[in-house]
């Protein structure tokens, strides 16, 4: 299997677990205006989450359900607490900072500074192998699991009431509620999907990333740059981002690896100020 | 901020800091050179946050590259300190340059994301660019010439540094070309219109904040005789912003009553318990829901609003 082919393949699986961090956090920031800082250190708690309920119950599935569960639940207190400081935007985004702060030291105390892996069930072990190619079973997985919550949340945005309410809310939350619609519940439901995806997130990328007390803020760092080269509130932008971050993250650190960071954020800065609103954002 | 102008008031508090090191031990003494430092850090975020109306997040990184560029010079390169000062405050107000060209364009929230996606570029060649940097294990060696050695020394060089900073940036707040940064802040299409080039405008506000946040780096470095990638850090960057929040935004000397306060706290919490992160975590939550305006813009607003009912001047507007 040829050396490029196989980082592709990296990039692709790398980017599936970016886009599930970063639509919630782009559903949340496009409808509610809402920079929630906290998201990392949630996808990584989401990851301690599953790693303690799967290496308890010795299930995977167990564990990534109790993640998007209890994380959810954590977002519905964080909304509540954000709630607190209605109106200004910027006082919300340096509260989720804030809470990102006390959760992950919580994490810390909880589950001290080791670095744990959540486990991967039987059937997802070691490779597959198609001819002469053959490449980790469970990244590809993720990769699966990446698409199938792309089409769902396309569907779910594109094809139904709430979506339709969702995507109504973005453009313009006052006349909606206006319309009799109660646009606080929206919110609400919107923040604990954001939420749950971030969990789910953890517990995928607790088993192929690892989980550490620093890797919160740098899987916030990316889902930023996905969110801003995607633009605000986009499903598509979130994933069109998240190819290209994680396709210059991985390539970035195979041929210039002392600079791998600068080939990521170097690009998304002069997108940015040639278009500040990212790809598909609209004008705030 | 008329009771700044008071001369009494100002040459007691200039006077307790010059007296302070006399009445406490060393170990004091060093404390407070740090709170000065950091007090010109959050001062540096404020031209931005308080007079421009741009929140960044990237000043913990600028404090660090001129902390990173000195003791490379110094140490690694072996060079005199004064010119690795020089040097470090150059490489600061390099970086600042290219932070200020792309991100001017952008405000509120935006502005926050790329500058602090721009901080994070800093740290994340710091950490990775071991050749130079020295990776994890930053660059450690004793760049405080001889006569520096002595606390007390070192406290009045950077009081007297602090103080001519403070003076400066607050004859900048307060010149024409300050005031045209807070007519920006009210409305910047409306500066436009006055014929204003307020891009210029802010790239050049953004270039001086980056030279105080880079003269507050070079101090650093003589205090510290060390850097690592914690430096160029994120958290850096939120203590500045929260150190000028605490303080209060658009008040400029907030920045000494921010910086005492944390510096201060940390002191204290962390003899007691190791959790010190998430009790600054909480003292962000409880600012933003009860004092958004800081300590020094409440005292402020109490004066304003009982001396005068009615204000042109909002010193502590907050910034979107």
């Amino acid at each position: 299997m040829s050396f490029t082919l196989f980082q592709i393949l990296n990039g692709l699986t790398f980017a599936a677990l970016l886009f599930i961090v970063a639509s919630g956090f782009t559903l949340i920031f496009g409808l509610m205006r809402i920079v929630n800082l906290a998201h990392g250190a949630f996808y990584l708690l989401g990851g301690y989450v599953a790693y303690a309920v799967a290496t308890r119950y010795d299930s995977f599935l167990l564990g990534l359900i109790s993640a998007a569960i209890v994380i959810a639940l954590l977002g519905y207190v964080e909304q509540r607490i954000l709630g607190l400081v209605k109106g200004v935007d910027l006082y919300q985004v340096l509260m989720s900072l804030g809470l990102a702060l006390v959760l992950n030291d919580s994490s810390l105390v909880l589950f001290g500074g080791d670095t744990f892996s959540v486990p991967i069930p039987e059937l997802l072990k070691g490779p597959f192998i198609l001819g002469d190619m053959s490449y980790p079973r469970y990244r590809l997985f993720v990769l699966l699991i990446g698409v199938v919550i792309f089409i769902a949340l396309w569907l779910l945005m594109n094809k139904t009431r709430l979506g339709a309410l969702i995507r109504a809310g973005v453009d313009d939350s006052e006349t909606i509620q206006a319309l009799g619609i109660n646009i606080r519940r929206i919110f609400m439901i919107t923040f604990m999907l954001g939420m749950a995806l971030a969990g789910i997130a953890g517990a995928l990328g607790g088993a192929f990333l690892s989980l550490y007390p620093t890797a919160d803020s740098e899987i916030l760092v990316l889902s930023l740059a996905v969110v801003i080269i995607g633009g605000r509130g986009s499903l598509l932008g979130a994933a069109i981002g998240s190819v290209t971050v994680a396709m210059l993250s991985t390539f970035g650190q195979v041929w210039f690896p002392e600079l791998a960071y600068f080939v990521i954020f170097g690009p998304m800065a002069l997108l940015l100020a040639f278009k500040p609103t990212g790809l598909f954002g609209k004008p705030a | 901020m008329n009771f700044l102008k008071k001369p009494l008031l100002l040459i007691l508090i200039l006077a307790a800091l010059v007296m302070l090191p006399i009445l406490v031990g060393n170990y004091q003494t060093t404390l407070l050179t740090l709170v000065l430092i950091y007090a010109l850090l959050a001062m540096s975020v404020d031209i931005m946050a308080g007079f421009a109306g741009r929140t960044p997040l990237c000043h913990g990184a600028i404090f660090g590259c001129a902390t990173y560029g000195m003791m490379y010079y110094v140490s690694t390169l072996g060079g005199s300190t004064l010119t690795g000062a020089l040097f470090g405050i150059g490489l600061a107000l390099i970086v600042t340059l290219i932070f200020a060209i792309l991100a001017v364009r952008t405000s509120g929230v935006y502005f926050l994301l790329l500058t602090l996606a721009l901080g994070m570029i800093i740290w994340g060649v710091c950490q990775r660019w071991t050749s130079v940097s020295g990776g994890e294990n930053g660059i450690r060696g004793n760049i405080r010439p001889d006569w520096l050695m002595d606390p007390f020394n070192f406290y009045y060089l950077v009081l007297v540094v602090v103080m001519i900073a403070s003076w400066v940036m607050w004859r900048f707040v307060k010149s024409p070309f300050g005031l045209s940064l807070k007519g920006i802040r009210e409305s910047e299409s409306r500066m436009r219109s006055l014929g204003y080039n307020t891009t210029l405008h802010l790239i050049l506000g953004f270039l001086f904040s980056g030279l105080m946040a880079g003269l507050a780096g070079v101090l650093y470095a003589l205090f510290n005789s060390f850097v690592s990638p914690s430096t160029v850090a994120l958290t850096q960057s939120v203590k500045g912003l929260l150190m000028i929040i605490i303080g209060g935004v658009g008040t400029l000397f907030g920045g000494f009553v921010g910086a005492a306060l944390i510096m201060g706290l940390e002191n204290i919490v962390s003899s007691f318990t190791e959790r010190w992160s998430m009790v600054l975590g909480f003292i962000f939550i409880f600012t933003m829901i009860y004092a958004p305006e800081g300590i020094l813009g409440k005292i402020l607003k109490l004066r304003n609003s009982s001396s005068k009912k009615s204000t042109l001047d909002h010193p502590t507007k907050p910034v979107s």
